[in-house]
């Protein structure tokens, strides 16, 4: 009986890479990657640790998304996951995290066989780190956040995880089913590995939609959503300062100091 | 809530495919069309230059928002000790039920075992009222527990809406909570207003939000909550115009706390909870304090950061010696905690701290967003870097362009002889 895990993923524009056009406050998109989202990319890792350990394990990776986002998942079937499933519909677009977790839910639920869930704590592009929480409210597991270590026993059903503080960590014991959700600390993601990208076009990404989940389409999507978007814009930038000009360093870290001690800050 | 595209209007110029955060926009048979990524944010209505753009609002719906009333305040504690978040949102909690009505209460939710006595710190603060829930088994955090306590006073009182500290606790709390009430919840929120007059007046001064739209005698109560998103790219305000309560999580060090009443006094309810062992799924082994020196970022007066331009671990030595010398703590860019140059307690920016200091020296940090995000309301910024046309410069009051390395130590020389 194998060891079912299925693990939550996130395709996201890389917003390290994002920048703003400071004449029109609009974001410049152009040759920003889609990346697979940082935590989930340690989640799905995780689980693989698992499978190195207990090769009867069984990864499944669910992810939300448009139809490109199959990309992803084949990218984590190189990995080492075995299999991908992707929601796709316009029914589900336009979510807040409330209406995206209904719909992971039924996804679930429609795979039902489960021993435990790995999500990454947050998505770079929302960051709002609810969307793992949320699934397990709904499923009516237990959850651990901010996980940075993660020991199962050989049992596969008692786990240990440190969760991070912000002055600190706690040692937490739960047991299988479970959701947790983890944190770069907990490890380094491992490449896609020539063979893993092999074998992975002899996996399946599987694309479901709404229809498939069987999800309540008046708890999905943009209209469903308790929270709206209200207005948007761009952060105004600060009035510029004074570049301070000098023939050497000394002269300029004078100047700096007079203009402190004139501000009396210093 | 939805973005309609006028087809007779759309000149098929593209302005909105590019201004699109979300890529939801392309060119359908030179039309544009609004794909399933649309989060009807409305970014695309004021690039439209013919305004073929629009974005239709819904109105209420049928849940009847009137029979909840006053704010509550997750006033968290940690080892029988308040959170200064906790204080901050009292604060903040104050000054938004005044918004909303003269009869509008901010309550603080206290959460343990054996905390009666932080009551009255909460009423110092500026609480109307604390509504205490004690039981053994709440005496630490724990989802299941507190999630369970705290749903059920809400189902109880009722509450317009509920704040928490985006802690490592409140973000976990949170999402737990509001999914169980079916509502809205949003995340690490930088600013919060009730009143569409107060809000112009903050788009006003720190946006670029066209405010033309908005209409300042709008009697909505609703709360408005602004947060960063796309790593503080782009802001956005959030509603939750149909559910009750809303709740939002709040980031650490953003909003004020009062001045506190010393022997203020308030409302006392002690809520009795329904909990049994078997409703806590987790078991806490231990709870460790860092043994590592806590950085506290966010009380300190002056803040000496690095970026990228240091160069490795080695070069934040120097920059060590200059928060020495000038009495500061030593934050980080994200580049540098990601390249183990530094511990993540240093890092200042959207996924570190946010901080506020009289004076930061940003050395060779070149001010990626979400950096600035973490630190352009300081005092004041001075930035040093090689590079002339680095961003920071576009937030810094006092740039230099040079090597750091040259720069730092003659301030740090120059230092003592102002302080002399």
């Amino acid at each position: 009986m194998a060891f079912k895990i299925i693990v939550c993923a996130k395709q996201v524009p890389d917003t390290n890479v994002i920048k703003t056009d400071p004449k029109t406050g609009t974001l410049i998109r152009d040759g920003v990657p889609s990346i697979l989202n940082p935590d989930d990319a340690n989640a799905l890792e995780e689980a693989l640790k698992i499978k190195d350990k207990h090769p009867d394990t069984y990864i499944t990776v669910v992810s939300m998304g448009p139809p490109q986002a199959t990309d992803l998942l084949m990218e984590c079937l190189a990995m080492g996951a075995d299999e991908g499933i992707l929601i796709s519909d316009r029914a589900v677009g336009g979510s807040d995290t409330w209406a995206t977790s209904n719909t992971l839910e039924a996804a679930i639920r429609k795979i039902g066989d489960y021993d435990m869930i790995f999500a990454g704590r947050q998505a770079i592009d929302g960051d709002t780190a609810q969307v793992g929480p949320q699934i397990a409210e709904k499923l009516g597991l237990p959850q651990v956040t901010y996980v940075e270590e993660f020991e199962i026993a050989d049992n596969l059903k008692d786990i240990t995880v440190k969760r991070q503080l912000e002055d600190g960590y706690e040692i937490i014991k739960v047991q299988t089913p479970c959701m947790l959700t983890c944190i770069k600390e907990l490890n380094t993601p491992r490449y896609m590995s020539m063979s893993g990208i092999f074998s992975a076009k002899d996996k399946t990404v599987k694309i479901w939609n709404a229809k498939d989940i069987e999800v309540d389409l008046t708890k999905v999507g943009l209209e469903a959503s308790p929270t709206n978007v209200f207005r948007s814009f761009t952060p105004a930038p600060k009035g510029k300062g004074v570049v301070l000009e000098g023939d050497t360093e000394k002269d300029v870290a004078k100047q700096l100091l007079a203009n402190l001690k004139s501000k009396h800050v210093i | 809530m939805a973005i309609q595209v006028l087809k007779d209007k759309c000149v098929g110029c593209g302005a909105c495919v590019s201004a699109c955060p979300f890529s939801a926009i392309s060119m359908v048979d030179g039309k544009a069309s609004i794909g399933t990524a649309c989060t009807a944010c409305g970014v695309c209505v004021s690039k439209c230059p013919v305004s073929a753009i629009e974005k239709t609002e819904d109105e209420n719906g049928p849940v009847d928002l009137s029979a909840y009333k006053n704010i509550w305040v997750f006033a968290e504690q940690r080892d029988g000790k308040l959170m200064s978040v906790a204080l901050e949102l009292i604060g903040e909690g104050h000054r938004l039920s005044r918004e909303i009505s003269d009869e509008t209460k901010v309550y603080a939710v206290l959460v343990g075992d054996g905390i009666a006595n932080l009551a009255d710190e909460c009423y110092e603060y500026g609480a109307d009222g604390v509504i205490l829930i004690e039981d053994p088994l709440l005496k630490n955090f724990t989802t299941d527990g507190y999630t369970k306590v705290i749903y059920d006073a809400i189902q109880e009182y009722k509450p317009e809406i509920v704040l928490y500290g985006a802690t490592h606790i409140g973000r976990d709390l949170a999402p737990r909570i509001a999914a169980r009430c079916n509502t809205g919840l949003t995340a690490d929120c930088t600013r919060l207003d009730i009143k569409v007059s107060s809000y112009i007046e903050f788009a006003k001064a720190n946006t670029t939000l066209d405010t033309s739209t908005l209409d300042p005698n709008d009697p909505s109560t609703g709360i408005k909550q602004t947060r960063p998103a796309f790593g503080g790219n782009l802001m956005a305000t959030i509603i939750c115009p149909r559910t009750r309560p809303q709740m939002s999580t709040v980031r650490p060090g953003v909003m004020s706390k009062r001045e506190p009443v010393a022997g203020a006094k308030g409302e006392l309810i002690t809520y009795k909870p329904q909990i049994t062992a078997a409703d806590i799924r987790t078991t806490i082994v231990e709870i460790v304090k860092s043994a590592k020196e806590m950085v506290s970022l966010t009380d300190a007066d002056i803040i000496c950061s690095g970026g990228r331009g240091v160069g490795g671990p080695e070069g934040f030595k120097l920059i060590q010696e200059f928060a020495d010398k000038v009495g500061g703590v030593v934050g980080s860019s994200r580049a540098c905690v990601d390249n183990g140059w530094i511990d993540h307690s240093h890092q200042v920016g959207q996924t570190g701290t946010t901080v506020k200091p009289k004076i930061y020296f940003a050395c060779g940090i070149s001010g990626a967003i979400q950096h600035l995000a973490g630190m352009q309301n300081s005092d004041i910024i001075v930035a040093i870097n090689k590079d002339p046309d680095a961003p920071i410069f576009e937030v810094a009051d006092y740039g230099i362009v040079g090597d750091l390395f040259k720069v730092i130590p003659e301030i740090m020389a120059e230092w003592d002889n102002v302080e002399a």
